[in-house]
């Protein structure tokens, strides 16, 4: 049997995977922070309960209405970042002229009321979301045995993030978006109407939460709490990401969802730590973060 | 910077500029307050009263940070808890005497915040609560692994000892005592540390840190001594409610406690010396209130966390002081 460093192989690989996995989700619930925090300077603590969201909207479209997956990766995340919109409108937008962290003390109480209600009303228990047939089953790539909706997953993920990235950096909205980050009173005053900006932003950041939601929900169950240890990891990604630039938010997803993977097979006791360890790292080295910019 | 960042401090001080009749007032309501508490266990259930107590002197400990010195910390609940399971474990295992219980418990959570501290104020704001939440999260994650927390079940049947060889703590009324002298003492340790020359700096640096290094105070170790101090306390406030309830768990620990003790001194008012003693009194009585109902207490923590954020900034005390003032 080959091994790698005294691993098989087929362990090495499965457990890169995994990381993959989850270094997928880091990286779109991470650009959401980013696309947030760089316009409307709020940490948005609600992201994993937005993410939970998604996946619920997910399961309910299909336990309601039988709507299932493919238009639920739509609809998910069009109904949730709606809802994000609205708060924006009813809430947020009252806090742009106070200190940020209002922002996320605000976001945090958000995420309790949402994740406690979705607590009270389905209970702790996880609800199984199947992937459609189309997605189902394995493929052999010879040197390991591939579940088909993990390589999607990761797949559809770099899609996801590789066009948010040329909707941020190639569009007009993107341009506005980026000019308003810079400086929001110019760009107002140049006619462009700042607090619609603001309100899509934190849409998109909500919706990007959900699409990874309904996502995750084959993979792991449907849970009221599935995103609320995640979020802790995923704002410790953003701090060694740094804010400061999109790809970097992308690539730090992957890279410490891969570490993480890694880690499980050599020193398993350390896998649920060594984001933590390795932000506490970079924040000796480098406490800008990896990508950021100096404050 | 966008000018929308450029805001005053999370909280302004009200007993700065107070007048001498404010203060002859707060004096006396200082001595009612006290009053009030020494007569309470003859009126409430105790150890209700004396778990109020705890958090009261858990968010005021976390207020020195946040309301004087202007670092949200969103991981205090390392502290607190961490002492709650290192006082839980040199009484139970070593079998020390409650006030030494207390001092590992202390002398555990201030190493701890030199620690967490450390990493912590390499950044500012939200960056600053964002660290201070993983560094938590990954104390959590050691509890939870750790052998002498004993995981899930945590350190149960905490013996409450004997103060000094002489106060017998199993009687109800001397554990109130007891309890309500530590919180005394605590409280006093606070608003000393808050109103000495190093307190005053602490403001400087919260006002505007960039005019206080500009002043030649070197504000890291300022901040550094801050955050050790409050997490000192911290550790105080969890090893006592160690010592109330007999057990130490993973609640104390995780996340929400950290939570909870921000909901608490936003409520009551960041920045106020009796604030956080009344969000701390509000939110557990809540708590209390609704454990026997099957509605979650986290939706109406969470509601009351927005509406604070919305429409009510300052918190009751704050929002007293204001009105006062008028």
């Amino acid at each position: 049997m080959t091994t790698v460093f005294g691993i098989p192989v087929q362990a090495f690989l499965g457990q890169l995977l995994v990381g993959l996995i989850n270094g997928s989700f880091y990286a779109m619930l991470s650009l959401g922070l980013a696309i947030i925090f760089g316009l409307l300077q709020i940490i948005n603590f609600a992201h994993g309960a937005l993410y939970m969201l998604g996946a619920f909207v997910g399961y309910l479209l299909l336990a309601h209405l039988g709507i299932g997956y493919w238009p639920a990766l739509i609809l998910a995340p069009a109904i949730v970042g709606l809802f994000g919109m609205i708060v924006e409108r009813l809430a947020l937008s009252r806090l742009y002229r106070v200190d940020p962290l209002y922002g996320l003390l605000f976001t945090f109480g958000l995420a309790l009321v949402i994740e406690g209600g979705f607590r009270y009303w389905f209970g702790v228990s996880g609800k199984a979301y199947t992937a459609p047939a189309a997605l189902t089953g394995a493929v052999n790539l010879g040197f390991m045995v591939l579940p088909i909706y993990r390589g999607f997953i990761v797949i559809a993920s770099l899609v996801v993030c590789l066009a948010t990235w040329l909707l941020v950096e190639r569009t007009k909205f993107g341009a506005y978006l980026r000019a308003a980050t810079e400086n929001p009173t110019l760009v107002q005053a140049f006619g462009v109407n700042v607090p619609l900006l603001l309100t899509l932003t934190y849409g998109l950041g909500c919706a990007l939460a959900a699409l990874a939601g309904i996502m995750a929900a084959p993979v792991y169950q449907v849970s009221p709490l599935m995103g609320s240890n995640l979020i802790i990891v995923v704002f410790a990604v953003v701090v060694v990401g740094g804010m400061g630039s999109i790809l970097g938010a992308i690539v730090t997803g992957y890279a410490l969802g891969v570490a993480e993977g890694l880690t499980k097979v050599f020193y398993p006791e350390a896998s649920n730590i060594v984001i933590f360890v390795i932000m506490a790292i970079v924040l000796l080295v480098r406490p800008a973060g990896l990508f950021g910019r100096d404050a | 910077m966008a000018d929308k960042s450029v805001s005053p401090g999370l909280a302004r001080d009200p007993e700065a500029d107070a007048e001498t009749s404010a203060a002859r007032i707060e004096w006396l309501l200082t001595a009612l307050g006290v009053a009030a508490l020494i007569a309470a266990p003859f009126f409430f259930y105790p150890v209700f009263v004396m778990s109020m107590l705890c958090f009261a002197l858990f968010a005021c400990a976390f207020n020195l940070l946040l309301g004087y010195t202007g670092l949200l910390s969103f991981g205090h609940a390392a502290f607190f808890g961490g002492a709650a399971y290192f006082t839980a474990h040199a009484i139970k295992e070593w079998g020390l005497s409650p006030e030494l219980g207390l001092l590992v418990g202390m002398i555990g959570a201030a190493l701890l915040g030199l620690l967490i501290g450390f990493f912590a104020i390499r950044r500012q704001g939200i960056y600053f609560a964002m660290i201070t939440l993983a560094l938590a999260q990954m104390f959590y994650f050691f509890c939870l692994q750790a052998p002498f927390t004993h995981g899930e079940d945590g350190i149960q049947g905490v013996p409450r000892g004997n103060v000094l060889g002489l106060l017998d703590l199993e009687k109800t009324l001397n554990m109130y005592y007891f309890v309500l002298a530590v919180f005394l003492l605590g409280v006093f340790a606070i608003w000393r540390i808050v109103h000495s020359p190093f307190g005053m700096i602490l403001r400087s640096i919260r006002e505007n840190e960039p005019r206080a290094i500009s002043l030649g105070i070197s504000v890291a170790r300022y901040k550094l001594a801050a955050f050790v101090m409050s997490a000192a306390l911290a550790g105080l406030a969890g090893g006592l409610k160690t010592i109330v309830f007999q057990f130490a768990t993973l609640t104390d620990v995780s996340w929400q406690m950290s939570g909870e003790v921000i909901l608490m001194t936003l409520l009551g008012g960041i920045g106020t010396m009796a604030g956080p003693i009344v969000g701390a009194g509000l939110v557990i009585a809540l708590q209390n209130s609704l454990a026997t109902s099957s509605f979650p207490v986290t939706v109406v923590t969470g509601a009351i966390f927005m509406v604070c954020v919305l429409v009510f900034r300052r918190g009751i005390v704050g929002e007293a002081y204001a009105l006062f003032k008028r």
